[in-house]
């Protein structure tokens, strides 16, 4: 392993694009998943170790091709970056190993090596992303994720999925397309597409118009990205009709590796009071981050479909994360760093359980939920835990995001923000009560039910997601270090 | 060079970039709007390929003597996003053959109108 350790950042991008054209050449379901498996777990222990070079000996850069950095492109990986990594590749070996039993019920067998094929490189893609320090670099991350997101959803059994997906693939373009604008006009300003090189250059040229105008286009294009509200419109459909594996490995990655490069362009590249009205910029992202926790949690309480009504809720969450981000302290981002960690956690966990209940009952609707609190203890037990950690009852992982993010408000003597905060999870617990009403508490007495639970090996992944919320809901330790030596690493480039 | 001549360039990326946007958001027929984002993503390599240029400059070529030549990493830059717009393309393409066979119609309208959303 010695000889690998210098270059573990690149493995984690080469391994599972390699392993994406091997799924095309064995087309048999079972080895695709094993393949996709196999690199799951290996890039998983791959980012752990990469976070463990991080925290031991400082940012790893490494040059890519040995071209260093102002000509070459580098990876450039510290805590912040680190962390991210490691959510998304463990959340990608729990949807893969969910996958495994979720997908041959939705998908035809000739179907489903294209599925991990296209599964594979949306997960290279999210992994350069996040680990990428060239701005060029994570557009072509980004499209490269996007691109196999657009084919995953596709999958889904319902024809509105392509529907879903090509509005997906026009809205995301748009978004892609901003973001290159952006980065052009502060390449034509500064002559660099380095992160760490723009961070220090960008003061220099703060006086032109074109750094606001490329702040414009860059923030639009990564919101619409991270369904950020207003620009969510492509989600909750996408959410909704993609294979339900699918949606469950999204929700915990997809829009967090979006969210990332959003700090981290936002608040490490533009530095703070860059121009002169950066206050304004970041009381933006916190109202829409205020509006969107609102909007998108009282649209979601009168969805009648399971994976819709979480889907809005998930653009709820992510209002929350960008108020930690609005709040622009390193207590408001190490908030949003650990909702980021802690969603990822209870939406897959939910998710999850969702797919459960449409491989017992063939639907997801609310009305097929009823007496699932008998029929599927298990199953509507997840749904429940996921639940009362998004609205954030102590002993889940929701409450430790909750109280980070009133606490770094409070700091500020934002009293109604803490208190809008808090009015937040009101209504979410609407929409959550509504599920636990008619999953325990309509029951017609007069029929009979039987037990008809999923299969356990839909159950173990789901399951242990949501002792992974209770565990890290009762000890925050880690996650609590995690996010604050994250939060410190994007307010500049230190080691 | 900062006369309306000198900067047309520039004003042809804004018309051809708002007149992509505009087909995208108004058109209902998916494949207009796939055409939409390709007039909006070439404008964008119209910007990056005329940022790169300097006037009087030649192509970055060794060819001993010191000379002037146009920056040659934003046409780089725009050759990848040209590959990523044709793999956007085919692939928006490939959906609304799919979308044809499943709902009969690639008008945004008529689709919507089929599933009552």
């Amino acid at each position: 392993m010695n000889a690998l350790t210098p270059h573990l950042s690149a493995l984690q991008i080469i391994l599972p694009l390699l392993a994406a054209p091997l799924c095309t050449i064995f087309r048999l379901p079972r080895v695709t998943w094993g393949i996709a498996m196999v690199v799951g777990v290996l890039c998983s222990f791959n980012a752990i170790a990469i976070l463990e070079q991080v925290q031991s000996s400082g940012t790893i850069i490494y040059a890519l091709g040995g071209w260093a950095a102002p000509w070459g492109i580098e990876y450039r990986i510290d805590d912040a970056n680190a962390f991210v990594l490691v959510i998304i590749s463990v959340i990608n070996v729990f949807g893969i190993l969910y996958a495994r039993t979720s997908i041959p019920a939705e998908l035809s067998e000739d179907r489903i090596s294209w599925l991990y094929t296209a599964w594979l490189l949306c997960f290279t893609g999210l992994c350069g992303i996040t680990i990428s320090g060239d701005v060029f670099n994570v557009f072509v991350f980004l499209e490269i994720s996007s691109l196999s997101t657009y084919v995953l959803v596709s999958f889904g059994t319902d024809k509105r999925a392509l529907t879903a997906a090509l509005r997906y693939l026009i809205v995301g373009t748009v978004a892609a397309t901003f973001y290159v604008i952006g980065i052009g006009l502060l390449y034509a300003l500064t002559g660099t597409l380095n992160m760490a090189d723009l961070a220090q250059r960008l003061p220099e040229v703060t006086a032109h118009r074109t750094v606001l105008v490329a702040f414009g286009f860059i923030t639009v294009g990564l919101s619409i990205k991270m369904a950020l509200f207003p620009f969510h419109t492509w989600l909750p459909n996408a959410y909704a009709f993609a294979p339900n594996a699918v949606t469950a490995f999204l929700a915990g990655t997809a829009t967090k590796a979006a969210i990332y490069v959003f700090m981290r362009l936002v608040l490490t590249i533009f530095p703070a009071g860059f121009f002169a009205n950066s206050t304004i910029a970041y009381l933006i992202i916190l109202a829409v981050g205020i509006l969107g926790a609102f909007v998108a949690s009282t649209i979601a309480f009168f969805r009648q479909d399971l994976k819709q009504m979480f889907a809005w809720s998930s653009i709820g969450q992510i209002g929350y994360m960008a108020i930690g981000l609005g709040l622009a302290t390193s207590a408001g981002v190490a908030a949003s760093f650990l909702h980021l960690f802690n969603h990822a956690l209870m939406k897959t966990a939910v998710f999850m359980a969702i797919g459960c209940l449409f491989v017992a009952t063939g639907s997801t609707t609310l009305n097929s939920l009823k007496n699932a609190g008998k029929r599927m203890p298990w199953t509507s037990a997840a749904i429940l835990i996921g639940g009362l950690s998004l609205i954030g009852i102590p002993f889940t992982t929701g409450f430790v995001s909750k109280w980070y993010l009133v606490t770094a408000a409070l700091e500020l003597d934002m009293w109604w923000l803490a208190a809008l905060v808090l009015a937040g999870s009101l209504v979410t617990a609407a929409y959550v009560w509504k599920f636990v009403e008619t999953a325990y508490f309509r029951t017609d007495s007069n029929t009979t039910y039987t037990r008809s639970e999923a299969p356990l090996s839909l159950l173990i992944p789901t399951w242990i997601l949501v002792i992974a919320n209770i565990y890290f809901g009762i000890n925050a330790q880690f996650t609590g270090t995690q996010a604050l030596r994250a939060a410190n690493a994007i307010f500049g480039f230190s080691s | 060079m900062t006369t309306f001549l000198g900067l047309l360039n520039y004003w042809v990326v804004i018309a051809l970039m708002m007149t992509g946007l505009y087909i995208v958001i108004a058109a209902s027929n998916y494949i207009k709007k796939i055409i939409g984002l390709n007039i909006f993503q070439t404008a964008v390599f119209i910007m990056y390929i005329s940022i790169g240029k300097v006037s009087g400059g030649t192509a970055p070529i060794l060819t001993g003597q010191p000379e002037i030549y146009s920056n040659p990493l934003p046409h780089v830059l725009i050759l990848t996003a040209i590959v990523v717009g044709v793999a956007t393309t085919a692939l928006g393409l490939a959906l609304i053959v799919r979308i044809r066979s499943a709902f009969g119609t690639i008008d945004d309208h008529d689709v919507r109108e089929s599933v009552n959303e």
